[in-house]
């Protein structure tokens, strides 16, 4: 079915301690073909495709190229090779600018041999402007970006390899629909110039729209390689999980009653460029929405309500009494949590354990005069690891080498487990699978039956349409609309999100 | 919720024998197993070189040399474990044994004499912990400076002359207990106090977060400012310790005490598997990290190598072990 193999995959078995992350894997890739790669978190994907960009080396099995047998040294032998790659984890530079990043390690020079920033500067625009980035320029540094800008400088460096095969380990898990779809316009021309895609996502739609062909992996197995005009969501999502899947997650829509007082109501909050003049209420066991572009203001309203950064202007009101939100302490000792965006960034603590992790904010709870009692601690992270299906050979294993879901649930369980009266999720399925995913949409679901006020941002639509109860949709810092589920669809958000019909909600 | 846990009892039985294989490998592979390795290599290689080496004089006498470098190693750690760096170990040892002696000069009784001094090196070094942490300068810095603020003010203070001391304080340094000498049980004292506190307490975990995730720290509610502070008074406390000891030994507080240790206990923390980037290493590692330290300046004097050579040596061997931190790290 494919009429030039670009690159065969052979065999390919890869083992950590503890763990067999790939078992004879063998499928091929196609010259200019999209191809989707599935399985559930911990399957094994981001491994095969750190063996296919250089950067381990399998234990058995070999890759040939051009039908050519081939070994790669490390990731700049398979570059020279024609395979880039943009990783599951953001793996810029923090401290260079945007179009540093994108020409690390092949600096353009003029004619003294200096660094030509100019022409640089110019071939960067134009990366970006491929791919409708417009809120980026090249001289910003890497760390004044949000995640999702930081993605899309990601996506911008991999294209502007002129690799032949280009790997994308979930490219699209922190941006929204638009710039998913710039993304899909530039995978499509590059298809049509004969470069091949390998593309790993948890997201069914996506997959479906540009995927040509569709190879599934579980537990480190090959399943099966599928063209995906042959095949249904439903099919590829029970042969991942080994069963038949149909578990269709529904909440009902919580009303807000009149007399009803909110536990989290804010008053015209302002920070910096990013926030401005934001007012909503929040009301016990509701989900109310955050929706909106990338680089709306969304995560910086909840980092401001948490106290990560301090509001300038504005009212926070919890549960009646007006708060400060100085430091995430005095919130976190209020009862309010945030699962942040950028789990390796914000989340992790990569060299500590499972355990170290999951009980981190709650350990203040499990001292007896400051010393941790151990064995609560251990059924405490047990307990969450089982309940969230957390994919570990145990709980002292280090995080960091978890798969990029199981690390997503590891941030979840620590925060699940602080029981909080009032919880920001800010992306909380980013990178995690579809059965997990419904498992955690049960556990939001019964964590706001359970009277809990939860804010939900999320870049991916059907999630933020099956399950909030409000929708906020912010525009520059702005509220710049308000939805009920019922009068929501994609094409309603996006229009507030995008332009100028502000009804607006400031009533 | 429909259940989802298929059974796969085959595949368990499998995991739970890998499981015991990787619990014995993951011993080796601990840091401190190859430390300690290393410690029981270089001790063969000097007792086969010095039959003096192996004898029970001798190997207190090694125990005695470093006990202040792994004390000061304990405090070290911490603070490197939170991503931070002291430099001024020395000098504030330097000091406190001034104050110590200047305190033991006023006729107080050694319990007072010894609980402000400390409190007073826990004080002095809190003034690092707000400098990094408030005016946001680099530890590196701040400490340097520190060092050469401390060592100027213990020779102000007495003139660049020692100060003899007579006071039952100098017990910490020239005591014995049975045959034991005392620097030697205050070392494991504190070793063992660090590695539980380390270990298993709330403001341990705490200090390896900083190191590992700063940000993710103060988002989970950890008072980032307040653990870095900590663990710089940690080691000004340590400083006074042994500057009390150091000066005990010789009933004498000179100003110069401790000039060069700086060097010794980074290097010690550093073999003993800490790394300089933060975020993990050992309390048990640090003092292997020590012992081999000491092992390591008793076999030159036994072997008769030069004390200027021996200079160079620890230079050398800082330098490796720290290069070996960087090429680990770079591997990972
Ligand atoms: N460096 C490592 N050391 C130990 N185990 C590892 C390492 N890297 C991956 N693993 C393990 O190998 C398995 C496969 O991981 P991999 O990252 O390939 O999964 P994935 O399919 O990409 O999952 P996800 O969808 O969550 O990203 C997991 O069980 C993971 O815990
Ligand atoms: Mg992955």
């Amino acid at each position: 079915m494919i009429e030039y193999v670009l690159l065969k995959i052979d065999g390919i078995s890869k083992s950590f301690p503890g763990v067999k992350a790939l078992d004879h894997v063998a499928f091929e890739v196609g010259k200019g073909e999209v191809h989707a790669v599935v399985g559930e978190n911990g399957a094994g994907k981001s491994t095969l495709m750190n063996i296919l960009s250089g950067v381990y080396a399998p234990d058995t099995g070999i890759l040939c190229l051009d039908e050519k047998e081939i070994h790669f040294k490390d990731p700049r032998h398979a570059q020279e090779n024609g395979i880039a790659m943009i990783h599951q984890e953001l793996s810029l530079a923090n401290h260079l600018s945007v179009m540093e990043n994108i020409f690390l390690g092949r600096l353009k020079r003029n004619k003294l041999g200096l660094v030509d920033y100019k022409q640089m500067y110019k071939m960067c625009r134009n990366e970006l402007e491929c791919l409708g980035v417009n809120d980026i320029e090249p001289d910003m540094l890497i760390k004044d970006l949000s995640v999702s800008q930081m993605q899309m400088v990601e996506i911008a460096k991999a294209l502007s390899l002129n690799a032949r095969l280009i790997i994308m380990d979930e490219p699209t898990s922190s941006i929204t629909k638009k710039e998913t779809e710039m993304l899909f316009a530039a995978i499509r021309s590059l298809k049509q110039r004969g470069v091949s895609i390998l593309y790993i996502s948890h997201r069914m739609e996506e997959i479906f729209e540009i995927a040509d062909n569709i190879t599934v992996l579980r537990d480190g197995t090959y399943i099966k390689t599928l063209k995906s005009i042959d095949t249904t969501p439903k099919e590829i999502v029970s042969l991942m999980v080994g069963r038949e899947f149909n578990r269709a997650f529904n909440r009902e829509v919580r009303k807000v009653r009149e007399d009803e007082k909110p536990v989290l109501e804010v008053k015209g909050l302002s920070y910096g460029k990013k926030v401005k003049d934001v007012s909503f209420k929040l009301y016990p066991g509701e989900i109310l929405a955050l929706t909106g572009l990338v680089g709306a203001g969304r995560s910086e309203v909840v980092q401001t309500l948490f106290g990560v950064t301090r509001k300038d202007k504005g009212q926070i009101i919890f549960n009646g009494k007006e708060i400060e939100a100085r430091t995430p302490t005095e919130t976190i000792g209020l009862g309010m949590g945030l699962v942040p965006e950028g789990r390796k960034t914000q989340g992790l603590f990569l060299k500590m354990k499972v355990r170290d992790n999951i009980t981190i904010t709650n350990l203040p709870q499990i001292c007896s005069m400051q010393f941790i009692r151990k064995t609560e601690e251990i059924k405490k992270a047990e307990d969450y690891v089982a309940r969230l299906r957390i994919k570990t050979p145990g709980i002292e294993q280090q995080v960091q080498y978890l798969s990029g879901g199981n690390q997503q649930k590891t941030i979840i369980a620590r925060w699940l487990l602080n029981s909080p009266k009032v919880l920001f999720l800010d992306e909380p399925t980013h990178g995690v699978d579809v059965g997990a995913k419904s498992e955690i949409y049960e556990i939001i679901n019964s964590l706001a039956n359970e009277g809990v006020g939860i804010v939900l941002i999320s870049s991916e639509l059907p999630e933020v349409l099956t399950l909030a109860d409000r929708i906020l949709v912010m525009q520059n810092g702005r509220i710049a609309g308000e939805l009920s589920r019922e009068n929501a669809n994609q094409e309603i958000i996006m229009e507030y999100a995008t332009n100028q019909m502000n009804k607006g909600m400031e009533q | 919720m429909t259940s989802n846990g298929l059974p796969k009892p085959a595949k368990d039985a499998a995991a739970k024998d890998a499981g015991v294989r990787n619990a014995l490998l993951k011993m080796v592979k601990q840091k401190e197993f190859s430390v300690f390795v290393a410690l029981v290599l270089l001790c063969t290689v000097v007792s086969l070189l010095s039959p003096y080496f192996l004898g029970v004089q001798n190997i207190f006498n090694v125990l005695r040399q470093f006990s202040v470098i792994g004390i000061l190693a304990v405090g070290q750690a911490l603070i490197i474990i939170t991503s931070g760096i002291d430099l001024s170990v020395g000098s504030v040892l330097g000091l406190m044994g001034v104050v110590a002696a200047l305190l033991a000069g006023l006729g107080l009784p050694p319990a007072a004499v010894f609980v402000l001094t400390i409190l007073l090196g826990a004080m002095v070094a809190s003034i690092n912990g707000l400098l990094v942490t408030k005016a946001r300068i680099n530890p590196f810095i701040v400490t340097l400076g520190m060092m050469s603020i401390a060592r100027g003010a213990s020779l102000l203070i007495t003139g660049g002359m020692p100060i003899s001391i007579e006071n039952d304080i100098t017990f910490l340094g020239s005591g014995y207990i049975g045959v034991v000498p005392v620097p030697v049980i205050i070392m494991f004292i504190v070793a063992i106090a660090g590695h539980v506190f380390s270990t298993k307490t709330l403001a341990g975990r705490n200090i390896y977060a900083v190191g590992n995730n700063e940000r993710a720290a103060k988002l989970s509610g950890i008072r980032v400012d307040k653990v870095k502070v900590m663990v710089f008074m940690i080691m000004g406390a340590l400083c006074a310790l042994s500057g009390m000891i150091v000066s005990g030994t010789l009933k004498t507080a000179e100003p110069s005490a401790g000039a060069g240790y700086e060097m010794d206990v980074i290097a010690a923390v550093v073999i003993g598997g800490t790394s300089l980037a933060g975020g993990e290493g050992s309390i048990v590692g640090v003092i292997l990290g020590a012992a081999i330290m000491g092992v390591l300046r008793n076999s030159f004097v036994l072997l008769g190598v030069s004390a200027y050579w021996q200079i160079v040596a620890i230079g050398v061997v800082t330098i490796g072990a720290v290069a070996l931190d960087s090429l680990k790290n770079k591997r990972d």
